[in-house]
């Protein structure tokens, strides 16, 4: 009968829909009862089947390209219209480089930092705060392919004080991305990756000033990747973590 | 300079839309069944979102925007007003709560055993509309129960109870019936036995 109470939520288990302190508790049990464990098995093995029989259906590669022209072709100007504009383009390019570069640079890396830490903080609210979990970066690196458009590589962590918890998909101002949560010394520190050129805004890699955020917090571009690293960890675990990144990439 | 606003944000939409095509056109077959009023489907949801991009919320999730824009263009076609006539997609489960899943069979064995791949396919094509696209969203497009909520437009409450009838109906459908000896019991297009 005890059991019963377990099964009922097996399927809010396996989907990873179950608070972290529940998990635990429910990983316990499965390892312990046989029940329940088998039955774990024969619902994995179902949702498996149903991954691969769900993708049935695949465009051909007429619509595809029909799609293209038909939806998304870029707007075209004339030669005229084109000097104007680039006239005009150019002025203002001129004069806001010298007014404002600096100031809007810096407050659109405090916006996206605003954001960020909002999503750190979310995230770690949350009760499923990744949604592959493994502390195996092999795993959790192909997770992401097919969901956000590029790759990434990520740091060995042997012999460091690191340790990978998992990652999810995340989007910064509509760019997709990956959200990875590390721990360190029961510190949760969040790195996120995104693709430089899909963001909106140009961001320098100078990260707020200490106080502005609740959080140490490091950026950087590389390889046409954004990064951001942001926890309350010590400055030098952040920065520690940031390396890492920075090797591996 | 208008121009290039309009192409950064057409280049913003294509990076973010492109990437989802196939999985949009894989969803948009279960849903209409069929290949054509897939096309038509998604290309119809491609207008749409690029015409709403503007309203777009920043920071929020595109992809349940746009299954979200996919599904609800499917539910005022022809095809998905005669769907929603027979299967009420909005009905309160809530109060229901998830049904125990309780398994005395092991249907999942028993169509591993078979090597049901086609058996799978068809269940899951026979299962009622509003059984179909949360199943697919959960398992195929692996979105998490948040998304699922956004994209329709329901309580998470409601995703999970909803989800829990749908495998326990496929589960259902694939247990072999003594009565049957041709294959599983397969209501389609309504709702009975939910």
């Amino acid at each position: 009968m005890v059991c019963e109470s377990w099964k009922a939520k097996l399927d809010t288990y396996l989907d990873g829909e179950i608070p972290e302190q529940e998990m635990r508790t429910f990983d316990a049990h499965l390892r312990n009862c046989p029940s329940c464990s088998a039955d774990a098995l024969s619902r994995v093995q179902l949702k498996r089947a149903i991954q691969v029989a769900g993708r049935r259906f695949t465009p051909s590669a007429d619509f595809r390209k029909r799609l293209q022209q038909s939806v998304l072709p870029k707007p075209r100007r004339s030669f005229h219209m084109g000097l104007t504009l680039a006239a005009a383009a150019a002025l203002v390019l001129v004069v806001g480089t010298f007014t404002s570069h600096y100031l809007g640079n810096r407050s659109g890396t405090d916006q996206a930092f605003s954001e960020i830490a909002d999503l750190h903080v979310a995230t770690l609210a949350s009760s499923s705060p990744v949604d592959v979990i493994s502390t195996d970066r092999h795993t959790v690196k192909p997770w992401f392919q097919g969901k956000i458009p590029f790759a990434f590589n990520l740091p060995e962590l042997q012999n460091t004080e690191f340790s990978l918890l998992g990652g999810r998909m995340t989007y910064l101002e509509q760019t997709p991305g990956a959200h990875l949560i590390y721990d360190v010394r029961k510190h949760h520190i969040s790195v996120f990756i995104f693709q430089e050129r899909s963001l909106p805004t140009r961001l320098s890699d100078n990260a707020p000033q200490p106080g502005q955020l609740s959080f140490n917090t490091e950026t950087w571009s590389q390889g046409g990747l954004r990064y951001f690293v942001i926890g309350d960890a010590s400055a030098a675990d952040i920065d520690g973590l940031a390396k890492l990144f920075r090797t591996a990439s | 300079m208008a121009l290039s606003g309009a192409n950064l944000q057409l280049d913003s939409f294509e990076e973010l839309a492109i990437p989802l095509f196939d999985q949009l056109y894989n969803f948009a077959h279960w849903l209409t069944q069929n290949r054509e009023e897939a096309e038509d489907l998604v290309q119809e949801t491609y207008v749409k979102a690029l015409k709403g991009f503007s309203s777009f919320q920043l920071g929020t999730n595109f992809r349940a925007w746009i299954y979200r824009i996919l599904r609800n263009t499917f539910l005022t076609s022809r095809k998905g007003l005669k769907v929603t006539m027979t299967v009420p997609l909005d009905f309160d489960e809530e109060d229901e709560g998830p049904e125990p899943a309780i398994e005395r069979d092991t249907p999942e064995t028993l169509l591993l055993a078979r090597s049901s791949h086609e058996l799978l396919q068809k269940a899951i094509d026979e299962l009622p509309v509003h059984f179909r696209e949360i199943l697919l969203l959960c398992e195929v497009e692996e979105m998490s129960y948040q998304e699922i909520s956004e994209t329709l437009a329901v309580p998470i409450g409601t995703v999970m109870s909803r989800l829990s009838r749908a495998r326990q109906t496929l589960r259902n459908q694939l247990r072999p019936h003594p009565q049957q000896e041709t294959g599983p019991q397969i209501t389609r297009g309504t709702n009975h036995g939910l």
